[in-house]
């Protein structure tokens, strides 16, 4: 007696889940992402719950691994097999690389209603669109030309922020001298392009490297600036401890914190390991403009691009787009990431001094047109010519027996050759 | 009348039994033959055909003939990757068939804690390239590892920097990649050794002639199917070598440690090159072809020939 009512309970509790399942899977978003890390984490339970708010199922897809290489490898898996999710996060070209293939849907009912042309700067929108259409909606952008500074090592030394390059390696003498490496740096490919996105801003200004890595103009590509890029490159070299190979960027970044290096180059994700480690900004970190490149500001944007879906979906993916490009979200997110909205119309006052400093120039940036897609992040040149540059990059960065002009050259050929 | 009626059922169960007899291997047979053929040989040939394609992002049905092919053996990268192969693909197998023979050749002049030597000398096998490549690269990081040990030592001028050595780098994968496989190609020796019969040894002995001239003119050479296989296992671990690299360099610095493994898998997943990345593919497959197929053919016809 006893048993079959255990039983039949139990059958009872398995059909009541199937029920709730079923229920769950009719307003539901499913959402690929590779925002795995604490800080990223905690931003993204934002939308998780603002979704709820709306009414909709949140299905998460984390799939963990930086720059998001391997969540990649599983939509192009899921896209083949006919079954993409609602939405992926998705960088630059990569977007458009999916709007051609004629996979991505139309947001641009929403996006009328809501007017995000008005808010949504054009350097920015400019990837959320294909041929005129909106595709994706833009959650952040991140800047890409700064420098960290440890503050405890520069007031030590008396040290201020450099303006010129030339400063930046007195600076980096200086620092050396005292015992501590001047700047600290990972030996992988992406982050050998980050630096390159500030070292040729700094060499050319924001005309010239629109020229060469964003209208990838043989002209520009082959020129004395950009050698000068690549020699500035080298420099930099000259001022990191010998052992970088393969670190991770965070590795890096704690090596700035903990007082070991007194310099990182990198995106302003890195403050968010700052912000981890209990440190303030203006309090025990810096944060400064790469040298010459005041003014001009390099960025990558994370985006949710939304993918062509059944009707059944779509109501629930419109709510995602349209929670995406809430402003209330954009501040509560962006604050916790250590980004700054893609909107321009969210107020900066809960930022922090960074983020205000960061907000402040791309206003600045946008009117003089130096708002500039960073090529290490897939924002100024499709992906195959980034991976092919990213190889004349690295190549030039470890081995320092190929000169300058000769990068140069190599350059101009790889750019010909993947176009 | 029992054994009347019962001798038709009697001859039918025996039929059925004869009949699951002859039938039973292919039925059990029958689910991994599918598996292979969908699984290996079917995705073999939609490799080759995306690779002749225009294929980027996702596979697009475009044929390109052997522009793939021209634009990969173009590549910069595809060179690296193939220097490297070479310089890799000999001394890994070189080195670790030298130092497996010679381990158990040691191993095998009947020392005490045999076992136990061996377990240790087979144990890296069981470990996966990705710990291994892990605990090596820890281990040869001039900051952390050998390096600042002996400097902690007080021996300050050792210098063993190779992994963050644009030249060197692919000699230290040679290091990793020999400490996991020796122990397993002295595990083919050892079996090989004891396999040969120890009369004629003795034979040799009485002859007056000396151990090492036993081992070089009666032992090694019996030894050749081991070397054999031993060979053709390692050159295939060898071409498809690819977490080990993942893990020990990442393929840096730079790109100087780039394999064809690393290649393909950077083309086809990362670099939205999908053609690229097949038609790599199909060049590594035919490499590895190039070696089973003729080592294939004289297995299968290696008792033939042997038996007149």
């Amino acid at each position: 007696m006893k048993k079959s009512f255990l039983l039949s309970a139990a059958v009872a509790l398995v059909y009541s889940q199937i029920g709730t399942i079923q229920a769950a899977t009719d307003k539901e978003v499913e959402v690929v992402h590779w925002w795995t890390s604490g800080g990223e984490a905690t931003a993204l339970k934002v939308l998780k719950d603002d979704m709820q708010k709306r009414g909709f199922g949140w299905k998460d897809s984390p799939i963990a691994g930086g720059g998001g290489d391997q969540a990649r490898t599983v939509l192009r898996a899921r896209v083949a097999s006919g079954r993409p999710p609602e939405a992926m996060q998705m960088l630059g070209f990569n977007i458009q690389d999916y709007a051609e293939e004629g996979l991505l849907g139309n947001l641009d009912s929403i996006a009328s209603k809501e007017g995000w042309d008005k808010v949504v700067p054009a350097p920015l929108s400019r990837f959320s669109k294909y041929n005129g259409h909106w595709v994706a909606a833009p959650v952040n952008i991140h800047r890409t030309n700064w420098i960290w500074a440890n503050k405890e090592i520069f007031d030590k030394l008396k040290l201020t922020p450099p303006k010129t390059f030339d400063e930046l390696v007195a600076v980096a003498d200086k620092i050396r001298k005292a015992g501590y490496i001047p700047l600290a740096h990972g030996g992988q490919a992406w982050q050998e392009a980050t630096i390159f996105d500030s070292a040729v801003l700094s060499a050319g200004g924001p005309k010239f490297y629109k020229q060469a890595l964003i209208d990838l103009d043989p002209k520009a590509l082959g020129s004395k600036t950009m050698e000068k890029a690549f020699a500035q490159m080298q420099k930099l070299r000259g001022m990191m401890d010998p052992n970088f190979s393969g670190r991770d960027w965070n590795v890096a970044t704690s090596m700035v914190i903990n007082g070991k290096a007194a310099m990182q180059i990198m995106g302003d994700w890195a403050k968010g390991e700052f912000l981890k480690a209990g440190k303030k900004p203006n309090v025990d970190f810096l944060c400064f403009q790469y040298p010459q490149t005041e003014g001009s500001f390099t960025f990558n944007s994370d985006q949710f691009a939304m993918f062509k879906v059944g009707d059944d979906q779509a109501a629930g993916q419109m709510q995602l787009a349209s929670a995406i490009m809430d402003k209330g979200f954009q501040e509560k997110f962006n604050i916790a990431k250590g980004s700054i909205p893609a909107r321009m119309d969210v107020s900066g006052d809960n930022f922090d001094a960074c983020g205000k400093k960061s907000m402040a120039d791309l206003k600045v940036a946008l009117k003089n047109g130096s708002l500039l897609g960073s090529f290490a992040h897939g924002h100024a040149m499709p992906e195959s010519v980034k991976s092919a540059v990213y190889d004349v990059v690295t190549k030039s960065f470890n081995n320092l027996q190929v000169t300058p002009a000769q990068s140069v050259q190599q350059l101009v050929k790889v750019v010909e050759d993947s176009k | 009348m029992m054994t009347i009626a019962s001798s038709p059922r009697q001859t039918r169960a025996a039929s059925f039994a004869d009949w699951l007899e002859v039938r039973l291997p292919k039925l059990v047979l029958a689910p991994s033959v599918l598996i292979t053929l969908v699984f290996v040989y079917g995705f073999i040939a939609w490799t080759s055909i995306l690779s002749f394609t225009r294929s980027k992002t996702i596979p697009k049905m475009e044929w390109a003939g052997v522009l793939q092919y021209a634009k990969v053996l173009g590549h910069e990268r595809w060179h690296v990757a193939v220097h490297n192969l070479m310089i890799f693909g000999v001394l890994y197998v070189l080195i670790c068939m030298v130092l497996g023979l010679l381990i158990a050749i040691l191993l095998d002049q009947r020392i005490r804690h045999e076992g136990t030597l061996r377990a240790i000398f087979l144990y890296p096998m069981a470990l996966s390239f990705i710990v291994t490549g892990t605990a090596w690269k820890w281990i040869l990081n001039p900051g952390l590892g050998l390096e600042k040990l002996a400097h902690d030592w007080g021996w300050s001028s050792f210098h063993f920097d190779w992994i963050i050595n644009e030249q060197m780098a692919i000699y230290t994968i040679v290091i990793a990649g020999v400490w996991q496989a020796s122990g397993f190609v002295m595990a083919m020796f050892l079996a090989g050794l004891r396999g040969i019969d120890q009369d004629v040894i003795k034979a040799a002995s009485m002859d007056g002639a000396s151990l090492p001239l036993i081992y070089w003119r009666i032992i090694i050479p019996q030894l050749k199917p081991v070397f054999v296989s031993a060979l053709v296992i390692l050159t295939h671990l060898a071409i498809k070598s690819y977490e080990l690299v993942v893990a020990l360099t990442g393929a840096g610095p730079g790109y100087a440690t780039e394999l064809p493994s690393t290649f393909m898998y950077a083309h086809t997943f990362t670099r939205n090159q999908l053609g690229m990345g097949a038609a790599s593919a199909v060049m590594m497959l035919l490499t590895v072809a190039a070696i089973m197929v003729p080592y294939l053919y004289s297995e299968v016809r290696g008792p033939r020939t042997s038996s007149h």
